[in-house]
């Protein structure tokens, strides 16, 4: 059977779907981002950025962009009616003390205990840079990584281990990758959806991985 | 009459010696107090070490202090921008040093330092790099490594208000950093754009008590520049 992966509007939808009224989230830079143009109108959620926001609004109409408020990845954002600044330290506390319900993370590898590298690759050639990427990572109620399943060069991010180092430990509980969604449930992998047309035993092959 | 209001940038930088510890708000060009940054090229000061979010945008603000070869290390959260070429030749070089940290660790260890902690337990970094050779304890079950405070000399941050006893308030998500670094250095410095005669500041809205500010020089307004991304 032929399947057809998810584009990464649809990606975000799905993601967006698993996001309800009244949720404190935090979408990390990249891929994460577009999941906030996909809440329906009706729903309020709560969108926190590491740099002192919360009740984060989308990006402002073209010349109005005012660069004292910007977004974690330092692109202009709004702030909605009942948002609110607050300093970095706080903004951290927020999210270390698990006062964020959500936090969705990109990723270059996850492993089957939860473990998460989106750091760095290690290439010692790499300039490291860390950010928020660790604080996120163990701090919110739940850490989900939003992702494409395989790199541009076809290999699975979906591992035993990571070979990159690590951002954080067992911290993942779900993954949404353009191809399905996969819990991690006592360091397995646990298989919830597929895209159409594409089967367990299939996706377990490509992916090199096996799921429970 | 008590005022810590100085009437130049050269009046706020002075005492900035060599191999200083200097705090450096922003987050990219958020908060950046550029003209204090670039009056520290001027200032003459060299061997710093920079404690900041990231490590400079294009050539302005921190930028130009690593350009003009006055930083020796920097502390910081989030070095690698898409328009941080200055650092990047500079740390390929080997001609600067980096101590990477987590950006709430960063927060925090500042925090720390102003608010007389002598460190703390965390979760985040556990069993990375970034923490390793750090000591670690188990609390409730899971393990937390320790963290040490920053100290610093100098804190140059920006505010968009301030009054002769140094009261500030800060103009939206460029707060972000400048109230930790106020309490963690010796002086502190803040950049205003607005001058307020005591009383104008609602006491209610003040965000950073002036106790924690030494020295404030005002800078005309002119609009935060945008950093850190490909547009």
């Amino acid at each position: 059977m032929s399947y057809t992966k998810l584009n990464r509007e649809q990606l975000a939808a799905r993601v967006a779907r698993d996001i309800h009224e009244g949720m404190y989230v935090n979408l990390g830079i990249g891929l994460p981002t577009l999941v906030a143009n996909h809440f329906p109108a009706n729903v309020e959620v709560f969108l926190q950025s590491e740099n002192g926001l919360l009740g984060m609004g989308a990006a402002p109409a073209k010349g109005n962009e005012d660069f004292d408020l910007v977004n974690a990845g330092k692109q202009p954002v709004t702030l909605l009616a009942g948002g609110s600044f607050f300093h970095s330290a706080d903004s951290f506390a927020m999210m270390r003390a698990g006062h964020l319900d959500v936090a969705v993370l990109g990723a270059f590898q996850v492993a089957a205990n939860g473990d998460l590298a989106n750091w760095h690759t290690g290439n010692p050639a790499d300039i490291p840079a860390v950010g928020g990427a660790m604080d996120l990572a163990v701090g919110a109620k739940q850490t989900w990584v939003m992702m494409e399943h395989f790199t541009k060069d076809g290999v699975s991010k979906l591992v035993e281990r990571c070979s990159y180092p690590i951002t954080g430990v067992r911290c993942v509980k779900r993954i949404y990758t353009d191809l399905a969604v996969i819990d991690i449930v006592s360091d397995q992998f646990v298989l919830r959806e597929t895209v159409a047309g594409l089967s367990a035993a299939q996706l377990s092959e490509l992916s090199g991985v096996s799921f429970f | 009459m008590i005022s810590k209001i100085v009437d130049s940038v050269a009046a706020a930088l002075a005492g900035v010696d060599d191999g200083a510890t200097v705090m450096i708000g922003g987050f990219g060009g958020a908060g950046m107090p550029t003209e204090l940054v670039e009056g520290l090229i001027a200032q003459g000061a060299k061997g710093l070490t920079i404690v900041s979010n990231n490590a400079g945008n294009a050539e302005f603000g921190l930028a130009a202090l690593l350009k003009a070869g006055r930083v020796r290390k920097v502390i910081c959260s989030f070095p690698r921008q898409a328009d941080s070429y200055v650092f990047d030749a500079l740390y390929r070089e080997g001609k600067i040093e980096l101590e990477l940290v987590p950006q709430g660790n960063l927060a925090e260890r500042i925090r720390a330092a102003g608010a007389g902690i002598g460190g703390f337990f965390t979760k985040v970094g556990f069993g990375t790099e970034l923490a390793k050779g750090k000591e670690t304890r188990e609390i409730n079950g899971e393990m937390y490594v320790f963290e040490s405070p920053i100290y610093a000399d100098f804190a140059l941050i920006k505010a968009e208000q301030g009054d002769r006893w140094g009261n500030l308030v800060y103009r939206k998500a460029a707060r972000n950093f400048g109230p930790v670094m106020a309490m963690a250095a010796k002086t502190t410095v803040a950049s205003v754009h607005e001058l307020r005669e005591l009383g104008a500041i609602d006491p209610e809205h003040v965000i950073t008590p002036g106790i924690f500010v030494q020295r404030l020089v005002k800078i005309p307004r002119a609009a935060t520049i945008a950093a850190g991304f490909k547009a």
